[in-house]
């Protein structure tokens, strides 16, 4: 592994409310390669919020703070907001969770992925239709021609995924955030669109982030894991060490998991100790 | 389309002949409540006239007259008739243009409505073109700057707009920009040397005015336009500036917007070209029904800037107990009124972008 | 207050009825007295209400209704506050008499359309079917007349005054509160706890009254309050015309009309119940928005 893309150490997202200060991630610290990392929790773990932050999205009131932040070289905290235009969508982006409410109902696809490319690439009409044509093509979608010029409401749940990572993607980003991105698709469509994914990513040699709730998925798509509980990563391994973690959370989450080699009478529960959140 | 439908499977478009059928189906439903409200409308209306403590037939004979004259006024009148006849013939006469004769000026009603209602529609107009030209773009800017100073501002002069009474901003308008600046003319469409001199073709000062050519005589009714359309055309956009606020508040909240900001597209330029398509549909219903309104405050605008429109030709047979001329304008106040309401909530229906994904 | 009695209010375990509702009104008016916009609101409404009941302590004995041609038309001075009208009635005093008017119409107001509105939007939920397509039939078709014009015409037929006024006001207020009623209704008619009142023998009409107009309270207070403005602003209108409180009572409305004539050079006469109007107006809408920040924050 050579440089890394991605260096965070101490971040710390702190969202102010009615009732106090949350803080949604506390002290998160890794680095990202050109490699697969999946991050694990349940709901409320912070593991969206990490990945809003570090695309600059945690909407005010919210701050973000760390002790270091930066993305190939470039200090992510000390970007101001048309320095973010700049990175966003052209060197790293993010796949979000729901076709339905991630793309914009009144514009057709081919305009929308479109964008992506006039923004930074600043390519002309029809050059820009070219690339959105190569890029339908290029997440196995069947008849670009056609789909170019539907809505989203006419698309079912895999394709309108497939649109997503097409707009995320063609204006070539080193670094791919994925947020819940088959979370909100039927189990038939999901291994073909983890299929999509994992070919694009491999073949442009770029980093990923895997959030997502589901040890299952994140286990075999990804290289290594983060496991957040409370804001926190509280562990950290090998995908394929999962089995062997040391963690009491990581394991409870492991046990938990259902599985049809080794039938259970009943589930295992997580029993949550205190201690982790400190 | 089909071909698609069958390769990917995944197409979920409904059909043709579906859609149709919803859409007929809505306008059809739109027809027959736009009936049945015009019919409660006129319903209320004739109870409305046969509650006046007037003698209609006394206004018609004269108090001196026989009885035997009085019972045949009586019969002619039909009012031997049952209540639900005499309904039916009002309606009838409704239906055929028939508002009755006003007492004051001895002309039929509709002619009179016909007469006073340009003006009305021009001080409206105005006013709704002052309502959105400032109304959207300051319920955008509330809406993007959500809890941030613009909309604190924004919020303050809207909620001033619905408070305050539209009356009493007309008199103070009038005291303020005519008696003390001079900068606005006074009541009335035109100085009083000036009327008679434009060539009434539509009705509309403005137009006509510019029309003949006659651009001493234009700028003259523009100052006498401005102030109070600039006072309907506040409360226009105090509303229109509230909804499309909350219109915005709700699409910025949505996942698209973040994902255009995902894409590298600025805040400004996501608040324009994102999100602002989403809400123009809801919007259009917003103006329309603003424009309804607008017809109702002008009553009270007429009354405060002697504008001899529909309101003013209203208030002033009410005075006079012109009960044929102040149930005419009422029947089509109130029709104009419904027509736009339920146009509105049709065209809402019809273009709601839910009913897409089926 | 004690702080036996604020633990009493607070508890997330009530032991009777009583102390469960307490508890929700305890915190309902704290959240209320909390959010500003709702306490600048309150504010200004118990101000109008101290003025409408001590008007004649406040006017400090002066009448509103006693006539000074000689010292017509006077400026604001110590000895009228606010002027006098062209009939030389103390405008002070005539203001904070003005104030009685406006509650009773707003009262009034609110007592007939509310319990209408209550009932037909809550049966027409309840019982569905033809019942509520009817009943919702006739909702819209009230919704859609113009208010301000057939008030206009109903004084004309009956004649001015403040009843007249009130139920013509009235007619057409209450069809958003049937609406709102009703929606809040379908949302409540088939959970599970009106169907155990219903397996308990319950009769429509108590399901109705114990059960369901509770839970439409606080939408159709908080409509209330916003659309009192609405309607404080309407009467005006009428007062204006002259078509409300008949002369010489003191009413808003009317006094900016009959200052009308001297606005240019009194401004006073029919600038200050002018304000008065606005002042109300804008409490309510306060108060209003701050009610539906705490009850409804999803709406605003």
């Amino acid at each position: 592994m050579s440089e890394p893309l991605l260096i965070v150490d101490g971040l710390e997202v702190a969202l102010p409310g009615r009732t106090g200060v949350t803080r949604a991630v506390r002290n998160a610290s890794f680095t990202l390669g050109r490699e697969r990392l999946g991050i694990v929790g349940e709901s409320g773990s912070g593991k969206t919020t990490m990945g809003r932050a570090l695309l600059g999205l945690v909407p005010r009131p919210g701050m973000v703070t760390a002790k270091t932040m930066s993305y190939e070289g470039t200090n992510l905290l000390a970007c101001s907001e048309r320095d973010w235009q700049r990175l966003r969508g052209r060197r790293l982006s993010m796949v979000m969770q729901d076709p339905k409410y991630s793309l914009n109902p009144v514009k057709t696809v081919g305009r929308q992925i479109g964008e992506t490319c006039r923004l930074h690439l600043h390519t002309d009409r029809r050059e820009t239709d070219r690339r959105v044509l190569a890029m339908l093509e290029a997440v196995q979608i069947r008849d670009p021609d056609l789909v170019y010029h539907l809505y989203p409401h006419q698309l079912s749940g895999g394709m309108g995924q497939r649109v997503m990572i097409a707009m995320m993607l063609i204006a070539e980003p080193d670094l791919l955030i994925a947020d819940e991105p088959t979370s909100a698709l039927d189990v038939t469509v999901q291994n073909e669109v983890l299929r999509i994914l994992d070919d694009l990513v491999r073949d442009r040699g770029m980093g990923l982030i895997f959030i997502s709730h589901n040890l299952t998925v994140v286990s075999s798509f990804c290289d290594r894991v983060l496991i957040m509980y409370g804001g926190r990563i509280v562990d950290e391994c090998l995908a394929r060490d999962l089995q062997h973690a040391s963690h009491p959370y990581t394991r409870a989450l492991v046990a938990a998991t259902p599985s049809l080699d080794n039938p259970r009478a009943e589930l295992a529960t997580v029993a949550r100790d205190p201690e982790w959140l400190k | 389309m089909s071909a698609a439908a069958e390769g990917t499977g995944a197409l979920t478009r409904p059909g043709i002949g579906r859609r149709a059928a919803t859409i007929l189906g809505r306008i059809a439903s739109f027809v027959v409540t736009l009936a049945v409200t015009f019919v409660g409308l006129t319903a209320v209306t004739f109870f409305i006239s046969r509650l006046t403590k007037i003698d209609p037939v006394l206004s018609v004979v004269g108090d001196k007259a026989t009885k035997a004259a009085y019972d045949l006024a009586y019969h002619q009148l039909g009012l031997d008739q049952s209540l639900i006849v005499q309904y039916l013939i009002y309606l009838k006469r409704l239906l055929s243009g028939d508002f009755g004769v006003s007492v004051l000026t001895s002309q039929p009603v509709l002619t009179d409505l016909l007469r006073v209602f340009p003006a009305t529609f021009e001080l409206s107009t105005v006013a709704i073109i002052i309502g959105v030209a400032i109304g959207v773009p300051a319920g955008v800017i509330a809406g993007a700057r959500k809890g941030r100073w613009q909309d604190h501002v924004i919020r303050v002069v809207g909620l001033f707009g619905y408070s305050v009474p539209v009356f009493w901003l007309g008199l103070v308008g009038l005291f303020v920009l005519y008696g003390k600046l001079g900068w606005v003319s006074g009541t009335g469409r035109l100085d009083v040397f000036y009327e008679g001199e434009v060539t009434p073709r539509t009705g509309v000062m403005l137009l006509d005015a510019a029309l003949d050519g006659n651009w001493e005589i234009f700028g003259n009714a523009f100052s006498h336009l401005v102030l109070p359309a600039s006072i309907l055309g506040y409360f226009s956009l105090a509303y229109i500036a509230r909804m499309t606020r909350s219109f915005m508040i709700d699409q910025l909240g949505q996942e698209y917007v973040t994902a255009a900001r995902v894409k590298g597209s600025s805040f400004w330029r996501t608040v324009w070209r994102h999100a602002f398509p989403n809400i123009m549909v809801p919007l259009i219903t917003v103006v329309g029904l603003s424009y309804a309104s607008l017809l109702e405050g002008a009553v009270l605008t007429e009354t405060v800037f002697a504008w001899p429109g529909l309101g003013l030709y209203i208030t002033h047979a009410l005075f006079n107990s012109d009960m044929n001329a102040v149930l005419g304008g009422t029947v089509l106040v109130g029709s104009v009124f419904i027509g736009i309401n339920l146009l509105c909530d049709l065209l809402y229906k019809l273009f709601d972008p839910r009913l897409r994904t089926q | 207050m004690s702080d036996a009695l604020t633990a009493w209010l607070q508890t997330d375990a009530p032991t009777s009825r009583r102390q469960a509702v307490m508890g929700n009104a305890y915190r309902a008016l704290r959240s209320i007295l909390g959010n500003p916009t709702a306490l600048a609101g309150l504010i200004v409404i118990a101000l109008l209400v101290l003025m409408a009941i001590f008007a004649p302590q406040l006017s400090l004995g002066k009448s509103p209704l006693d006539q000074d041609l000689a010292g017509r038309l006077g400026a604001p001075s110590s000895a009228h506050w606010f002027g006098t009208d062209e009939l030389g009635r103390d405008v002070f005093a005539r203001t904070l008499y003005g104030a009685r008017v406006t509650l009773t119409i707003v009262i009034l107001v609110a007592v007939i359309v509310v319990p209408i509105g209550l009932a037909v939007g809550t049966i027409a939920g309840y019982l569905g079917g033809w019942v509520d397509a009817v009943l919702m039939r006739i909702t819209d078709i009230f919704l859609a007349f113009p208010r301000l014009v057939l008030a206009l015409a109903f004084a004309a037929a009956l004649g001015p005054g403040i009843e007249n006024a009130v139920i013509a006001i009235s007619l057409t207020a209450w069809p958003p509160y049937a609406r709102l009623a009703r929606s809040e209704t379908l949302t409540v008619a088939q959970s599970d706890f009106i169907q155990a009142a219903v397996l308990q023998g319950a009769s429509t009409w108590r399901i109705l009254v114990r059960h369901i107009v509770p839970l439409c309270l606080s939408s159709v207070i908080v409509r209330l309050t916003l659309d009192m403005a609405g309607i404080i602003l309407t009467a005006a209108g009428l007062g204006f015309l002259g078509l409300g409180a008949q002369p010489p009572t003191a009413e808003w409305g009317a006094m900016v009309s009959s200052g009308r004539d001297v606005i240019l050079d009194q401004w006073w006469v029919a600038t200050i119940p002018g304000l008065a109007i606005l002042v109300v107006s804008l409490g309510f809408n306060l108060l209003g928005d701050g009610l539906r920040d705490v009850f409804d924050p999803k709406s605003s």
